[in-house]
């Protein structure tokens, strides 16, 4: 198990690798790719949010000067076993929300492609809509789709409920009836968008054998290769994607939209083909994440003890089944030890866009429901949030609400740091509120390779695949250079394409420094077998009498041989002597990704004329096993804080009656901009991994969890009542503050 | 359709370019020019990944027509560096960990600077609404700020 | 034998049995039994995660499994 180690490179804050392209405009993101001969697609939008697709003719834009391929539904293959993503991709018979693509197509300009959209005809048969949660899961309630029956048990009738997961323990009735208060807390949260700032892109292009490579700005390439796949029916052995630099994604980019219909646009014209979406095409048709609506109850003795916990989840999916309404349960209750609880999840289709994964997928809802009734029942109990939290905090031990029970998990400390911390015990200002709450994550490991291939001046070259969002690059070198004893500066990270390196998982679920790290840090040490062989070679030795230390091999104590030390660069220089290049590889399934745990609070002041919120000071503490580079665990607190508090404070999807979104562009849908925000503190709390070698848990998802939660509690110390529902923007805040006055 | 010849200075070099007469400097920029440093969020005008400097003015490219910029002074991000020495901001950037994915740093990078030309020792409630027309999903604000100030404390330091 | 737990969701495939033990030393020989008691269960359970003895995997075939294990099938986790 890792301890505290005095450790060279991990815990230091270099530069990161890729620093200089992107502040100066070298790096190329997915927009910046042009090939010669290229033409440029566009696609094609459903005007409805749900309608039959009776006939779609692109004849006459085919006809247009200037353009090249046109597609639809019928030029992919469709049968029984059409996944919902190929579907997703390009409508087929039904388009089922406002904003699905239903054709595209290629022409030499951007210019001409839109304009050749305008001829492209399609026969629709409008359909009403159901837009909203509540109303698809009554009885009677239009279909989004007509096959479909919940948990997929056809002898019930057809419903817009694809599943309902339930956890319980305990005697839920029992436990509420031992209580001495009850709360409660019913709320909605609408649609909300990842907002990365770069559109969806890419190029594509295939050759007369059917070989396509495509260049695109995604999550994971490995996945966009076997997804294109799919939708176009090749093999993945057809398909080559080339990942560019990453202009933000949170989820958004784990899967494709774009890539099979850039594909096939290639196929028919001959050429490379471009796509790359507006910001309208961003927010109408690319994955938001669930509007939910969640009722939280809990119960508790008066000393504080929780007698009892209740949930009940209502997940929009959008048009597909699929909404993170799993994780949502899982982690609803996942900070506190409980006997008795029971927590029931759906996963409701509406004719809005398909949702897709957003930073701890379905946790922030869940717990903005149940830490604000945590809140409220410390208030009705008259203790401290962090006391009451403490009090039932989980901890080493205790069997989490889905089931297995928490090794070393740093909840307690988060709890106890925000105790002390000084922002905490500084009394709040006059006419301000303040808002705690719990933050939970569980962290995925899966599938990762790495290369470590070591050059003949001793330098080290890393490949691994995960497209780096954030700073990876430099968390790869440094855990690279950790374990080869090296400095940073000795080793460069690379991230292959789909044929230059293994296979690896997206990048996302908080994994990368945690299963990728784990895969470079084996490849360095396979590198180090391989050094120590060589060096024992080198000396006469058996490789059992050499170690490896600071870099270098040496003789083990008491080796009687007349050796100096051999370097990396020694060795590195001799390798064609000794046996050829030194390349060192490894592929992991990485298990054990660590559970991490935060807690927030906000200072916030309410403007009773406008309804407007200013948070003045946001403190997140968050357990991240060890920070590898400090700084850009910060960096994700702190961004992730930013996401949650502009979730909670103003970014909503509105909608009118016909299902059309209103507020399509970055003016209207208002993402928290610098003078909304106040400096974010932050403090690393690290309880190592017990499972990685250097206790890496991922820290990227929790940092968005809490943070809606601690605004609504802030907020509510602030007004004196609780609004449940969010976001808490002017408007709802200052009806909110009419209704009390008149009520 | 017919195009249009636009002659401008881009970071401080003649350049010719021929424009179609609806499109934007921020696309003539980057399909015309090739010069793909500049980044689209948006093309409407609110995320300011596409932020320039025309005649030393900030503007977002996106929002200007290539055909405007007939005989202006135009400084992209590509122009920032001097040679192989980085502008104080571009540093600052990088030390402060002040970029995370590296969409929205070019146009901060031009915004940055921009306001430390005309205001050397700006506070950071200026810093925050001077960025305000840019858009950072991945940070927060805090190490751009940050970066900002570091960068104003060093120019102050050498002046 | 081996402790295995099935959340709520997945009882109506087992008849309504929560909680059973089965005999096997890997995650791959729990599938199997399971199989032979609930035809048609494996394909299921294949798509869900699993944590044993507290440790949650998501493919973990050649996992060892001791006879005092705990086994939770639980929902697979996505992330952003």
């Amino acid at each position: 198990m890792a301890e505290a180690h005095d450790y060279k490179a991990i815990g230091t804050r270099p530069v990161r690798p890729d620093g200089v392209d992107k502040v100066t405009g070298r790096a190329n993101f997915g927009a910046d790719l042009n090939l010669p001969n290229m033409l440029h697609g566009k696609m094609l939008r459903s005007p409805h949010a749900h309608a039959r697709i009776k006939r779609v003719d692109v004849s006459q834009a085919l006809a247009m000067d200037g353009v090249y391929a046109a597609c639809a539904g019928g030029d992919f293959p469709t049968n029984e076993r059409t996944t919902d993503l190929a579907k997703n991709c390009m409508a087929r018979d039904k388009a089922l929300y406002h904003g699905h693509a239903v054709a595209a197509v290629a022409a030499r300009t951007p210019y001409i492609a839109e304009r050749a959209l305008d001829l492209i005809e399609v026969e629709y048969e409008p359909l009403a809509p159901v837009l909203d949660v509540d109303e698809a899961m009554a009885d009677g309630a239009i279909l989004v789709n007509e096959n479909l029956h919940t948990n997929g048990d056809a002898s019930k009738p057809a419903s817009n409920v694809a599943a309902i997961v339930k956890f319980e323990r305990g005697d839920v009735e029992q436990g509420f009836a031992e209580a001495d208060v009850v709360v409660e807390v019913d709320c909605r949260v609408p649609t909300a968008h990842q907002g990365y700032i770069e559109p969806h892109a890419c190029t594509a292009t295939i050759n007369e054998e059917g070989e396509a490579t495509v260049w695109c700005c995604t999550q994971g390439h490995f996945d966009v290769r076997s997804l294109t796949a799919n939708v176009l029916g090749k093999s993945v052995g057809e398909i080559k994607v080339i990942p560019s630099e990453i202009g933000g994604g949170f989820g958004g980019k784990t899967i494709i939209y774009l890539e099979p219909i850039a594909v096939k646009l290639s196929e028919m014209s001959g050429r490379p083909v471009k796509m790359v979406m507006t910001r309208e095409e961003v927010f109408r048709a690319t994955g938001p994440t669930s509007a939910t609506h969640c009722r939280a109850k809990v119960g508790a003795k008066r000393d504080g003890k929780i007698t009892a916990a209740s949930a009940w989840l209502a997940y929009e999916a959008g048009a597909f089944a699929g909404a993170p309404v799993g994780p949502g349960c899982m982690s609803i209750l996942a900070p506190y030890d409980l006997e008795h609880f029971s927590i029931e999840g759906h996963d409701v289709l509406v004719n809005k866009p398909k949702v897709a994964a957003y930073r701890a997928p379905g946790a922030p809802q869940a717990m903005h429901a149940m830490e604000s009734a945590i809140d409220d029942l410390a208030r009705e109990l008259g203790m401290d949030p962090i006391d009451l939290r403490l009090k039932n905090s989980a901890d080493e031990g205790t069997q989490a609400p889905y089931g297995p029970v928490f090794p070393a998990i740093g909840f307690r400390k988060c709890l106890e740091a925000t105790k002390a911390h000084p922002n905490y015990t500084k009394p709040k200002a006059e006419g301000t509120g303040r808002g705690v709450a719990a933050g939970f994550w569980f962290n995925i490991g899966m599938q990762s390779s790495a290369e470590a291939r070591l050059s003949e001046d001793g330098t080290v070259t890393v490949v691994e695949g995960n497209p780096d969002i954030g700073g990876s690059r430099a968390s790869m070198c440094l855990m690279a250079a950790e374990t080869l004893g090296v400095p940073y500066d000795r080793v460069r990270t690379h991230v292959g394409d789909t044929e230059s390196t293994g296979f690896c998982n997206v990048t996302g679920g908080s994994r990368t420094t945690f299963a990728t790290g784990l895969a470079v840090v084996q490849a360095c040490e396979d590198i180090i077998a391989q050094c120590k062989q060589r060096a024992a070679a080198t000396w006469d030795i058996d490789v059992e009498q050499v170690d490896w230390a600071d870099g270098q091999a040496i003789p083990k104590p008491g080796v009687n041989v007349d050796a100096n030390p051999l370097s990396l660069r020694d060795i590195a220089k001799n390798a064609g002597r000794t046996g050829g290049p030194i390349l060192g590889r490894a592929s992991v399934n990485a298990q054990g990704a660590g559970a991490s745990f935060s807690v927030n609070f906000a200072d916030v002041k309410v403007d009773r004329e406008t309804g407007k919120i200013d948070v003045l000071s946001f403190t997140g503490i968050q357990d991240a096993g060890t920070a590898i580079h400090p700084a850009y665990v910060e960096g994700q607190m702190q961004g992730g804080a930013v996401q949650g508090l502009g979730w909670a404070l103003n970014e909503e999807y509105i909608y009118d009656e016909n299902g059309v979104m209103e507020n399509a562009g970055f003016l209207d849908y208002r993402v928290p901009v610098a003078s909304d925000m106040p400096m974010i503190d932050t403090q690393i709390i690290e309880v190592p991994n017990p499972s990685h070698p250097y206790g890496v848990r991922g820290v990227g998802e929790t940092p968005i969890v809490a943070p809606l939660a601690a605004t609504s509690n802030a907020a509510r110390d602030a007004l004196g009542f609780r609004i449940a529902d969010l976001p808490l923007s002017p408007p709802r805040v200052l009806e909110a503050i009419d209704n009390q006055a008149d009520a | 359709m017919s195009r249009v010849h636009v002659t401008l200075s881009v970071n401080g070099e003649p350049r010719e370019m021929l424009c179609e007469a609806h499109q934007s400097l921020l696309d003539a920029l980057r399909d015309e020019l090739g010069m793909t440093g500049t980044k689209e969020g948006c093309a409407t005008g609110d995320c300011g990944a596409c932020s320039v400097l025309a005649d030393g003015r900030l503007v977002c490219s996106c929002l200007m027509l290539g055909v405007e910029a007939e005989g202006m002074d135009i400084t992209t991000i590509e122009g920032i560096a001097q040679g192989s020495e980085l502008h104080v901001v571009q540093r600052k950037f990088l030390e402060a960990a002040a970029l995370q994915c590296g969409i929205c740093t070019p146009g901060f990078i031009v915004a940055a600077k921009a306001l430390l030309d005309q205001n050397p020792n700006p506070d950071e409630t200026t810093i925050r609404y001077w960025l305000a027309g840019n858009l950072c999903r991945c940070t927060g604000y805090d190490k751009i700020v940050r970066a900002v100030q570091d960068a104003a404390q060093e120019l102050a330091y050498e002046a | 034998m081996a402790k295995v737990v099935f959340p709520d969701h997945l009882l109506q495939q087992t008849g309504g049995t929560k909680e059973t033990t089965v005999e096997a030393t890997n995650f791959r020989g729990v599938l199997r039994a399971l199989e032979k008691l609930w035809p048609g269960i494996e394909e299921t359970l294949q798509k869900t995660a699993v944590a044993i003895d507290g440790q949650i995997y998501q493919d973990a075939w050649l996992e060892p499994v001791r006879p005092d294990s705990e086994i939770y099938f639980m929902q697979r986790i996505e992330g952003g």
